[in-house]
Protein backbone atom coordinates (compact mmCIF):
# COMPACT_ATOMS: atom_id res chain seq x y z
CA UNK A 1 0.00 0.00 0.00
CA UNK A 2 2.59 2.54 0.85
CA UNK A 3 5.48 2.91 -1.52
CA UNK A 4 8.09 4.63 0.50
CA UNK A 5 8.30 6.13 4.20
CA UNK A 6 7.95 9.48 2.70
CA UNK A 7 4.43 8.40 1.43
CA UNK A 8 3.38 6.99 4.82
CA UNK A 9 4.03 9.99 6.61
CA UNK A 10 2.35 12.40 3.82
CA UNK A 11 -0.97 10.20 4.68
CA UNK A 12 -2.37 11.29 0.79
CA UNK A 13 -2.48 14.54 2.04
CA UNK A 14 -3.78 14.07 5.56
CA UNK A 15 -0.87 13.78 7.42
CA UNK A 16 -1.55 16.91 9.75
CA UNK A 17 -4.91 15.68 10.68
CA UNK A 18 -4.16 12.08 10.94
CA UNK A 19 -0.60 12.96 12.84
CA UNK A 20 -2.16 15.14 14.93
CA UNK A 21 -4.92 12.82 15.99
CA UNK A 22 -2.52 9.95 16.69
CA UNK A 23 0.43 11.88 18.48
CA UNK A 24 -1.72 13.50 20.70
CA UNK A 25 -3.88 10.53 21.69
CA UNK A 26 -0.30 8.65 22.33
CA UNK A 27 0.76 11.69 24.61
CA UNK A 28 -2.24 11.49 26.58
CA UNK A 29 -2.27 7.85 27.01
CA UNK A 30 1.40 8.13 27.92
CA UNK A 31 0.88 10.89 30.48
CA UNK A 32 -1.77 8.99 32.33
CA UNK A 33 0.10 6.49 34.13
CA UNK A 34 3.28 8.67 34.36
CA UNK A 35 1.74 10.77 36.22
CA UNK A 36 0.27 8.24 38.51
CA UNK A 37 3.77 7.02 39.20
CA UNK A 38 4.64 10.31 40.38
CA UNK A 39 1.55 10.44 42.74
CA UNK A 40 2.29 6.84 43.90
CA UNK A 41 6.06 7.79 44.41
CA UNK A 42 5.07 10.69 46.27
CA UNK A 43 2.66 9.19 48.83
CA UNK A 44 5.13 6.75 49.46
CA UNK A 45 8.05 9.04 50.75
CA UNK A 46 5.68 11.13 52.67
CA UNK A 47 4.12 7.76 54.23
CA UNK A 48 7.77 6.57 54.70
CA UNK A 49 8.92 10.61 56.52
CA UNK A 50 5.68 9.94 58.80
CA UNK A 51 7.16 7.04 60.25
CA UNK A 52 10.46 8.21 60.52
CA UNK A 53 9.45 11.38 62.48
CA UNK A 54 7.12 8.80 64.64
CA UNK A 55 10.47 6.76 65.52
CA UNK A 56 12.60 9.94 66.31
CA UNK A 57 9.85 11.06 68.31
CA UNK A 58 9.85 8.01 70.24
CA UNK A 59 13.57 7.12 71.04
CA UNK A 60 13.90 11.28 71.94
CA UNK A 61 11.27 10.50 74.94
CA UNK A 62 12.88 7.63 76.29
CA UNK B 1 -8.06 -8.93 59.85
CA UNK B 2 -7.62 -12.14 60.18
CA UNK B 3 -11.04 -13.10 61.83
CA UNK B 4 -12.99 -12.72 58.60
CA UNK B 5 -11.26 -15.17 56.80
CA UNK B 6 -13.06 -17.80 57.65
CA UNK B 7 -16.02 -16.63 55.35
CA UNK B 8 -16.26 -19.17 53.25
CA UNK B 9 -12.83 -20.67 52.43
CA UNK B 10 -14.06 -23.71 49.76
CA UNK B 11 -14.33 -20.79 47.29
CA UNK B 12 -11.62 -20.14 45.11
CA UNK B 13 -11.50 -16.69 45.07
CA UNK B 14 -13.52 -15.12 47.62
CA UNK B 15 -15.08 -12.22 46.10
CA UNK B 16 -16.20 -10.20 49.83
CA UNK B 17 -12.58 -10.28 50.91
CA UNK B 18 -11.26 -9.02 47.49
CA UNK B 19 -13.83 -5.98 48.37
CA UNK B 20 -11.58 -4.98 51.39
CA UNK B 21 -9.14 -2.30 50.31
CA UNK B 22 -6.08 -3.93 52.21
CA UNK B 23 -6.55 -7.23 50.73
CA UNK B 24 -7.40 -5.88 47.14
CA UNK B 25 -4.41 -3.72 47.18
CA UNK B 26 -1.74 -6.53 46.73
CA UNK B 27 -4.01 -8.33 44.22
CA UNK B 28 -4.00 -5.34 41.91
CA UNK B 29 -0.31 -4.79 41.87
CA UNK B 30 -0.35 -8.10 40.36
CA UNK B 31 -2.22 -7.59 38.04
CA UNK B 32 -1.12 -4.42 36.54
CA UNK B 33 1.85 -6.03 34.27
CA UNK B 34 -0.78 -8.37 32.92
CA UNK B 35 -3.00 -5.68 31.63
CA UNK B 36 -0.02 -3.79 30.08
CA UNK B 37 1.36 -6.65 28.46
CA UNK B 38 -2.11 -7.01 27.03
CA UNK B 39 -2.13 -3.25 26.02
CA UNK B 40 0.79 -3.35 23.92
CA UNK B 41 0.19 -6.60 22.41
CA UNK B 42 -3.26 -5.20 21.37
CA UNK B 43 -2.26 -1.67 20.10
CA UNK B 44 0.83 -3.19 18.28
CA UNK B 45 -1.63 -5.20 16.74
CA UNK B 46 -4.14 -2.68 16.01
CA UNK B 47 -1.52 0.05 14.49
CA UNK B 48 -0.24 -2.83 12.35
CA UNK B 49 -4.22 -3.56 10.82
CA UNK B 50 -4.68 0.14 10.85
CA UNK B 51 -1.90 1.60 8.80
CA UNK B 52 -0.84 -1.49 6.75
CA UNK B 53 -3.50 -3.72 6.46
CA UNK B 54 -6.97 -1.73 6.15
CA UNK B 55 -7.29 -0.86 2.61
CA UNK B 56 -7.82 3.25 1.43
CA UNK B 57 -11.35 4.70 1.63
CA UNK B 58 -12.83 5.36 -1.38
CA UNK B 59 -14.33 8.51 -0.64
CA UNK B 60 -12.19 9.85 2.73
CA UNK B 61 -8.44 8.52 1.05
CA UNK B 62 -5.94 8.03 3.97
CA UNK B 63 -7.50 10.79 6.06
CA UNK B 64 -10.18 8.19 7.17
CA UNK B 65 -8.09 6.42 9.44
CA UNK B 66 -7.90 8.56 12.39
CA UNK B 67 -11.43 6.24 12.59
CA UNK B 68 -9.02 3.44 14.43
CA UNK B 69 -8.86 6.06 17.39
CA UNK B 70 -11.61 7.99 17.38
CA UNK B 71 -14.03 5.13 17.26
CA UNK B 72 -12.85 3.32 19.67
CA UNK B 73 -11.80 6.59 22.02
CA UNK B 74 -15.70 7.11 21.84
CA UNK B 75 -17.08 3.75 22.75
CA UNK B 76 -14.71 4.19 25.89
CA UNK B 77 -15.82 7.53 27.24
CA UNK B 78 -19.19 6.05 27.14
CA UNK B 79 -18.74 2.46 28.67
CA UNK B 80 -16.17 3.89 31.38
CA UNK B 81 -19.12 6.54 32.72
CA UNK B 82 -21.38 3.28 32.76
CA UNK B 83 -18.79 1.63 34.34
CA UNK B 84 -18.06 4.50 37.20
CA UNK B 85 -21.95 5.07 37.41
CA UNK B 86 -22.65 1.18 38.61
CA UNK B 87 -19.14 1.22 41.12
CA UNK B 88 -20.39 4.83 42.24
CA UNK B 89 -23.90 3.46 42.56
CA UNK B 90 -22.58 0.05 44.60
CA UNK B 91 -20.55 2.45 46.69
CA UNK B 92 -23.71 4.08 47.58
CA UNK B 93 -26.21 0.94 48.51
CA UNK B 94 -23.73 -1.20 50.17
CA UNK B 95 -21.88 1.66 51.30
CA UNK B 96 -18.66 -0.13 50.34
CA UNK B 97 -15.35 2.03 50.37
CA UNK B 98 -13.55 0.27 47.38
CA UNK B 99 -16.66 0.58 44.71
CA UNK B 100 -16.29 4.53 45.63
CA UNK B 101 -12.65 4.04 45.23
CA UNK B 102 -13.16 2.65 42.18
CA UNK B 103 -15.44 5.16 40.72
CA UNK B 104 -12.98 7.75 41.33
CA UNK B 105 -10.08 6.07 39.52
CA UNK B 106 -11.79 5.77 36.44
CA UNK B 107 -13.85 9.22 36.30
CA UNK B 108 -9.79 10.67 35.01
CA UNK B 109 -9.23 8.31 32.23
CA UNK B 110 -13.16 8.62 31.20
CA UNK B 111 -12.17 12.18 30.90
CA UNK B 112 -9.08 11.64 28.92
CA UNK B 113 -11.25 9.28 26.76
CA UNK B 114 -13.88 12.06 25.88
CA UNK B 115 -11.26 14.45 25.06
CA UNK B 116 -9.59 12.30 23.10
CA UNK B 117 -12.90 11.16 21.22
CA UNK B 118 -13.51 15.04 20.90
CA UNK B 119 -10.25 16.01 19.91
CA UNK B 120 -9.75 13.37 16.99
CA UNK B 121 -13.38 13.97 15.68
CA UNK B 122 -12.37 17.70 15.16
CA UNK B 123 -9.20 16.69 13.28
CA UNK B 124 -11.93 14.04 11.23
CA UNK B 125 -14.08 16.80 10.61
CA UNK B 126 -12.02 19.63 9.59
CA UNK B 127 -10.48 17.61 6.63
CA UNK B 128 -14.16 16.24 5.42
CA UNK B 129 -16.99 18.50 7.18
CA UNK B 130 -14.27 21.92 6.73
CA UNK B 131 -15.30 22.66 10.51
CA UNK B 132 -13.17 22.06 13.35
CA UNK B 133 -16.67 22.15 15.25
CA UNK B 134 -20.30 22.11 14.91
CA UNK B 135 -22.99 22.46 17.11
CA UNK B 136 -24.32 18.71 15.92
CA UNK B 137 -26.30 16.63 18.94
CA UNK B 138 -23.99 13.99 18.73
CA UNK B 139 -20.92 16.06 19.23
CA UNK B 140 -22.43 18.80 21.61
CA UNK B 141 -24.11 15.49 24.03
CA UNK B 142 -20.23 14.12 23.92
CA UNK B 143 -19.03 17.31 25.14
CA UNK B 144 -21.42 17.65 27.72
CA UNK B 145 -20.48 13.83 28.46
CA UNK B 146 -16.92 15.57 29.49
CA UNK B 147 -18.25 18.34 31.57
CA UNK B 148 -19.78 15.10 33.56
CA UNK B 149 -16.65 13.77 34.30
CA UNK B 150 -15.35 17.03 35.40
CA UNK B 151 -17.79 17.95 37.09
CA UNK B 152 -17.66 14.19 39.16
CA UNK B 153 -13.64 14.92 39.69
CA UNK B 154 -14.59 18.62 40.93
CA UNK B 155 -16.87 17.81 43.34
CA UNK B 156 -15.48 14.78 44.93
CA UNK B 157 -12.22 17.30 45.26
CA UNK B 158 -14.21 20.07 46.72
CA UNK B 159 -15.69 17.98 49.90
CA UNK B 160 -13.07 17.47 52.55
CA UNK B 161 -15.15 14.57 54.00
CA UNK B 162 -14.25 11.42 51.70
CA UNK B 163 -17.47 9.69 52.71
CA UNK B 164 -19.54 12.48 51.55
CA UNK B 165 -17.45 13.57 48.80
CA UNK B 166 -18.25 9.45 47.49
CA UNK B 167 -21.66 10.23 48.20
CA UNK B 168 -22.25 13.53 46.24
CA UNK B 169 -20.37 12.21 43.78
CA UNK B 170 -22.38 8.91 42.90
CA UNK B 171 -25.62 11.35 42.89
CA UNK B 172 -24.11 13.31 40.27
CA UNK B 173 -22.94 9.94 38.55
CA UNK B 174 -25.81 8.30 38.82
CA UNK B 175 -27.81 11.17 37.10
CA UNK B 176 -25.79 11.59 34.19
CA UNK B 177 -25.88 8.14 33.10
CA UNK B 178 -28.97 9.88 31.27
CA UNK B 179 -26.48 11.10 29.09
CA UNK B 180 -25.24 7.79 27.61
CA UNK B 181 -28.08 6.93 25.50
CA UNK B 182 -28.41 10.11 24.30
CA UNK B 183 -25.30 10.47 23.18
CA UNK B 184 -25.42 6.81 21.37
CA UNK B 185 -28.64 7.20 19.48
CA UNK B 186 -28.60 10.81 18.87
CA UNK B 187 -27.81 10.09 15.54
CA UNK B 188 -30.74 8.44 15.23
CA UNK B 189 -32.97 11.03 16.45
CA UNK B 190 -31.78 13.61 15.30
CA UNK B 191 -30.85 14.90 11.57
CA UNK B 192 -27.19 15.12 12.57
CA UNK B 193 -23.86 15.84 10.18
CA UNK B 194 -22.41 13.09 12.56
CA UNK B 195 -22.37 9.78 9.91
CA UNK B 196 -24.83 6.92 11.65
CA UNK B 197 -22.89 4.66 14.11
CA UNK B 198 -19.77 2.56 12.08
CA UNK B 199 -21.25 -0.52 13.70
CA UNK B 200 -24.54 -2.20 14.61
CA UNK B 201 -25.39 -5.03 16.57
CA UNK B 202 -28.19 -5.91 14.24
CA UNK B 203 -27.01 -4.94 10.73
CA UNK B 204 -23.95 -6.19 8.60
CA UNK B 205 -21.04 -4.02 9.50
CA UNK B 206 -20.88 -1.08 6.38
CA UNK B 207 -17.29 -1.27 6.47
CA UNK B 208 -14.69 -3.64 5.00
CA UNK B 209 -13.76 -6.72 6.69
CA UNK B 210 -10.53 -5.58 7.68
CA UNK B 211 -11.23 -2.10 9.00
CA UNK B 212 -13.56 -3.45 11.45
CA UNK B 213 -10.93 -6.06 12.78
CA UNK B 214 -8.34 -2.92 12.83
CA UNK B 215 -11.25 -1.15 14.97
CA UNK B 216 -11.79 -3.58 17.51
CA UNK B 217 -8.68 -4.43 18.19
CA UNK B 218 -7.69 -0.87 18.94
CA UNK B 219 -10.77 -1.06 21.34
CA UNK B 220 -9.26 -3.85 22.76
CA UNK B 221 -6.22 -2.06 23.59
CA UNK B 222 -7.99 0.67 24.92
CA UNK B 223 -10.09 -1.48 27.26
CA UNK B 224 -6.81 -3.22 28.65
CA UNK B 225 -5.06 -0.08 29.10
CA UNK B 226 -8.57 1.20 30.49
CA UNK B 227 -7.97 -1.46 33.20
CA UNK B 228 -4.33 -0.98 34.06
CA UNK B 229 -4.14 2.23 34.66
CA UNK B 230 -7.75 2.34 36.36
CA UNK B 231 -5.63 -0.41 38.88
CA UNK B 232 -2.66 1.80 39.50
CA UNK B 233 -4.72 4.77 40.22
CA UNK B 234 -7.11 2.92 42.32
CA UNK B 235 -3.77 1.80 44.22
CA UNK B 236 -2.76 5.39 44.59
CA UNK B 237 -6.40 6.19 46.08
CA UNK B 238 -5.74 3.13 48.45
CA UNK B 239 -2.40 4.68 50.06
CA UNK B 240 -4.13 7.84 50.15
CA UNK B 241 -7.29 7.13 52.05
CA UNK B 242 -5.75 4.37 54.24
CA UNK B 243 -2.73 6.38 55.12
CA UNK B 244 -3.77 6.03 58.86
CA UNK B 245 -4.28 2.26 58.99
CA UNK B 246 -1.52 -0.63 60.21
CA UNK B 247 -1.59 -2.65 57.05
CA UNK B 248 -0.35 0.49 54.76
CA UNK B 249 2.29 1.25 57.42
CA UNK B 250 3.37 -2.90 57.15
CA UNK B 251 3.63 -2.53 53.48
CA UNK B 252 7.02 -3.14 52.04
CA UNK B 253 7.22 -0.26 50.12
CA UNK B 254 6.31 1.92 52.99
CA UNK B 255 7.80 0.42 55.97
CA UNK B 256 10.88 2.08 56.90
Amino acid sequence: MWNSPAEFFAMGGYALYVWCSFGVCLAVLLFEPLSIRARNKAIIRRLKQEQLAEQFDKEGSQ
Amino acid sequence: MTDTNNFDKNRLVNWFKLSSPSTFYPVAGKLIPFFWVLTAIFGLAGLWVSFFVAPVDAVQGQGYRIIFIHVPASWMSMFIYLVMAAWAGLGLIFNTRLSAMMAQALAPIGAWMAFLSLWTGAFWGKPMWGAWWVWDARLTSELILLFLYLGFIALQASIDNPRRADKAGAILALVGVVNVPIIYFSVKWWNTLHQGASVSLTKAPAMAQTMLLGMLLMALCFWMYTIAVGLMRVRAIILEREAHTDWVRQLDEVKV
